[in-house]
């Protein structure tokens, strides 16, 4: 098994037609995703061939869905027009939306999200995220898929690249899935929605949570492993050094005052019996020491 | 991106939040003339993005234009927690009857706006929050509905504001929210939001935090920018197009992605502290497609800080190919030529690593050392720092 997506995962893409989109499809498709489709307002009739599969194009979700069956569908829509996008696949009541996209603005994003849990029917994944992979049976974002093959661990990451960089350091073992939820302020999927899908699965037998400074996500996903999680959790927090009111790349990471330090969320983990790495790399070595490899 | 007060006053003006009469000045003579216009008794105030000012000695009443004229001498100039005072604002001085407090942000742990009310305006709120948390009304908004006549007056009601001023409280709320929604801002508070001894409600002071992701759909928030804050490094990264965070150490970093560079500056700090206790002197993130362009501006900018001592390039190549990385540190140093003159520590890992690892040993640039791992790579870099 995996969480979210698995190798029955029907995926189509919204924005395929642009040139982020084009690229990332033919790297999903070469990795085993079963991508069925794309949408872009204003070309729907129109197949495009990447790379030997003939995709048929849409004009909104609803018409992809009912023509494809697909089940996920992934974002690479720009910031201007993300939001319409995204509302258009919560209206189709599209099961799970990963946004790739960076740069929308937070109040497009708070905008969405309040909308899709009034309608609760679509489970949004990032903004800002590179997706998530389920080794070998399927690949929604862009996260390389070279990296590592399935395994037994389960990843929850706000960042993309220290998820491919967790992933290099256990790439001997495996993941069941990996999941980067993003760095912006207000996000989809938090790393709770994570832990307990982990926790449920019965494929992952380990939990790497990476967080990183900005916000509380931390402090109540310790919370939530104290009250729920009995698989062991191992983590890590990025941005010890980073100053106060500097945002660090991602929208979200900004320390205000005394809330969202990296020392704050590592105390508040450790206070969950979560063991936390001071760098990525013995991180790793936490985790393989609690699997015995 | 925080806004000055002076900044905030003229927003909550363009949607008609009532506000005093107001005025910069970057010069005692200026702040004269805005006083002699503005008439009367008027208050003096530094312009810092910093609380505590009227503590510092930087808000200052002034009787009459000569008077506002010395008392903006003074301030004008003035350090207040580490921030000069380069402008003041002449604003109309109003007598006080009733100080409250109002304000409009994005609640990110539960993902929604928040309305924070209270009667008990006009000092610090975390204070009033922490002490007398009855007397601050928290209410949700969503970001779907917004706030509309009836949740306004629903807000107002639950902060227990007085009946002589509700109605007009009700009417700056759904300004505020204009401004909020409007502006793209992720905060706007007015403290002290007051009456006047003629019951009039005033927005006295304000402070609005604005999205930069919503940019492309607010063309004047560009003309807000501090230009003068700005670190002459930070501001030629910006130019180029690359996200520079200065800081203070002596290693300077060039990473892709903003979760493996901020561990990064994590892993340099430790590393450090075996080595004289150096740190890193940046945040550099080059993103997905390091190209030698990209490379030869991020490696410019760090060796142009006078600062830096060595340099360490941390890069996972996940959609990125090392090759390309190792190919543009290659083709940056022969762009920059004299002028890269300290060592840099490359570690490669991921998409085709073995390819760049291999460009760079055949390259051999006498500054150039490769590392195969992050901590042994930032352990490298910190030692050759502190040489």
């Amino acid at each position: 098994m995996s969480i979210f997506i698995n190798d029955a995962s029907k995926v189509i893409v919204q924005g395929m037609t642009g040139s982020e989109g084009t690229k990332h499809t033919r790297r999903m498709l070469a990795s085993g995703t079963k991508i069925v489709g794309g949408v872009t307002p204003g070309k729907g009739g129109q197949v495009v061939d990447i790379d030997g599969h003939q995709l048929p194009v849409f004009n909104t979700v609803a018409e992809a869905m009912s023509a494809t069956g697909a089940n996920v569908s992934v974002v690479f829509v720009p910031p201007k027009f993300a939001k319409a996008a995204i509302i258009d696949a919560i209206d189709a009541t599209m099961p799970l939306v990963v946004v790739i996209t960076e740069g929308i603005p937070v109040h497009d994003s708070a905008s969405f999200y309040a909308y899709s849990q009034t309608k609760g029917t679509t489970q949004i994944i990032g903004p800002n995220c590179p997706g998530l992979i389920s080794p070998g049976k399927s690949n929604v974002g862009i996260i390389p898929a070279d990296i590592t093959g399935a395994g037994p661990i389960g990843l929850v990451s706000k960042s993309g690249t220290l998820t491919y960089q967790m992933m290099y350091e256990l790439r001997d073992i495996g993941f069941s899935t990996a999941v980067g939820i993003g760095g912006d302020p207000v996000i989809g999927t938090t790393h709770i929605d994570c832990l307990r899908a982990f926790q449920d699965d019965p494929d992952t037998t380990a939990i790497v949570m990476i967080g990183e400074i900005g916000g509380d996500a931390e402090e109540r996903a310790a919370a939530f492993i104290a009250e729920y999680v009995t698989k062991p959790v191992v983590g890590y927090v990025a941005g010890f050094t980073a100053p106060e009111g500097k945002t660090m790349g991602h929208a979200g990471a900004i320390v205000s005052g005394s809330s969202g330090t990296a020392q704050g969320k590592k105390d508040a983990l450790e206070a969950a019996g979560v063991k936390v790495g001071q760098t990525p790399s013995e991180t790793a070595r936490l985790l393989r020491a609690i699997l015995g490899r | 991106m925080d806004l000055f007060e002076y900044q905030a006053r003229d927003i909550f003006e363009k949607h008609g939040v009532p506000v005093l009469a107001a005025a910069i000045a970057t010069t005692a003579d200026e702040a004269e003339r805005a006083a002699t216009d503005i008439g009367g008794k008027v208050v003096v105030k530094a312009q810092v993005k910093v609380g505590g000012r009227g503590k510092a000695g930087g808000v200052k009443l002034a009787e009459n234009p000569q008077d506002a004229r010395e008392k903006a001498g003074a301030i004008l100039g003035m350090d207040i927690k580490g921030h000069t005072v380069r402008t003041v604002m002449i604003a109309a001085a109003a007598p006080i009857e009733a100080e409250y407090y109002l304000s409009i942000l994005l609640d990110r742990s539960n993902r929604t706006f928040l309305v924070m009310a209270s009667v008990s305006g006009g000092m610090d709120i975390e204070e009033v929050a922490r002490t007398t948390p009855e007397k601050l009304a928290k209410i949700p908004v969503s970001a779907v509905d917004g706030i509309s006549l009836a949740k306004a007056k629903e807000i107002v009601a639950a902060a227990a504001f007085p009946a002589d001023v509700a109605d007009q409280v009700v009417q700056v709320l759904l300004k505020l929210w204009d401004v909020f929604q409007g502006e793209d801002a992720t905060l706007v508070e007015v403290n002290p939001l007051v009456k006047t001894n003629d019951g009039k409600i005033i927005a006295l002071d304000g402070k609005v935090t604005l999205d930069e992701n919503a940019d492309f759909r607010q063309p004047d928030h560009q003309g807000l920018v501090d230009q003068d804050a700005e670190n002459p490094l930070e501001a030629a990264a910006k130019e180029k197009g690359l996200n520079y965070v200065k800081l203070d150490g002596q290693v300077g970093i060039i990473g892709n992605g903003a979760g493996l560079v901020m561990s990064t500056l994590d892993v340099v700090a430790y590393a450090g502290e075996k080595h004289g206790g150096v740190l890193p002197a940046n945040f550099l993130d080059i993103g997905g497609g390091a190209s030698a362009q990209i490379m030869a501006d991020g490696l410019s900018i760090i060796l142009g800080d006078a600062d830096v001592k060595s340099v360490f390039v941390n890069v996972f190549g996940g959609i990125t190919a090392c090759d390309a990385v190792a190919s543009g540190i290659v083709q940056a140093l022969e762009l920059l030529g004299p002028k890269a003159t300290k060592p840099i520590v490359v570690r490669l890992d991921g998409n085709n690593v073995v390819e760049g690892r291999a460009i760079l040993a055949k390259a051999a640039h006498p500054l150039v050392e490769q590392a195969d791992t992050m901590d042994g790579a930032a352990n490298r870099a910190a030692e050759l720092a502190a040489k």
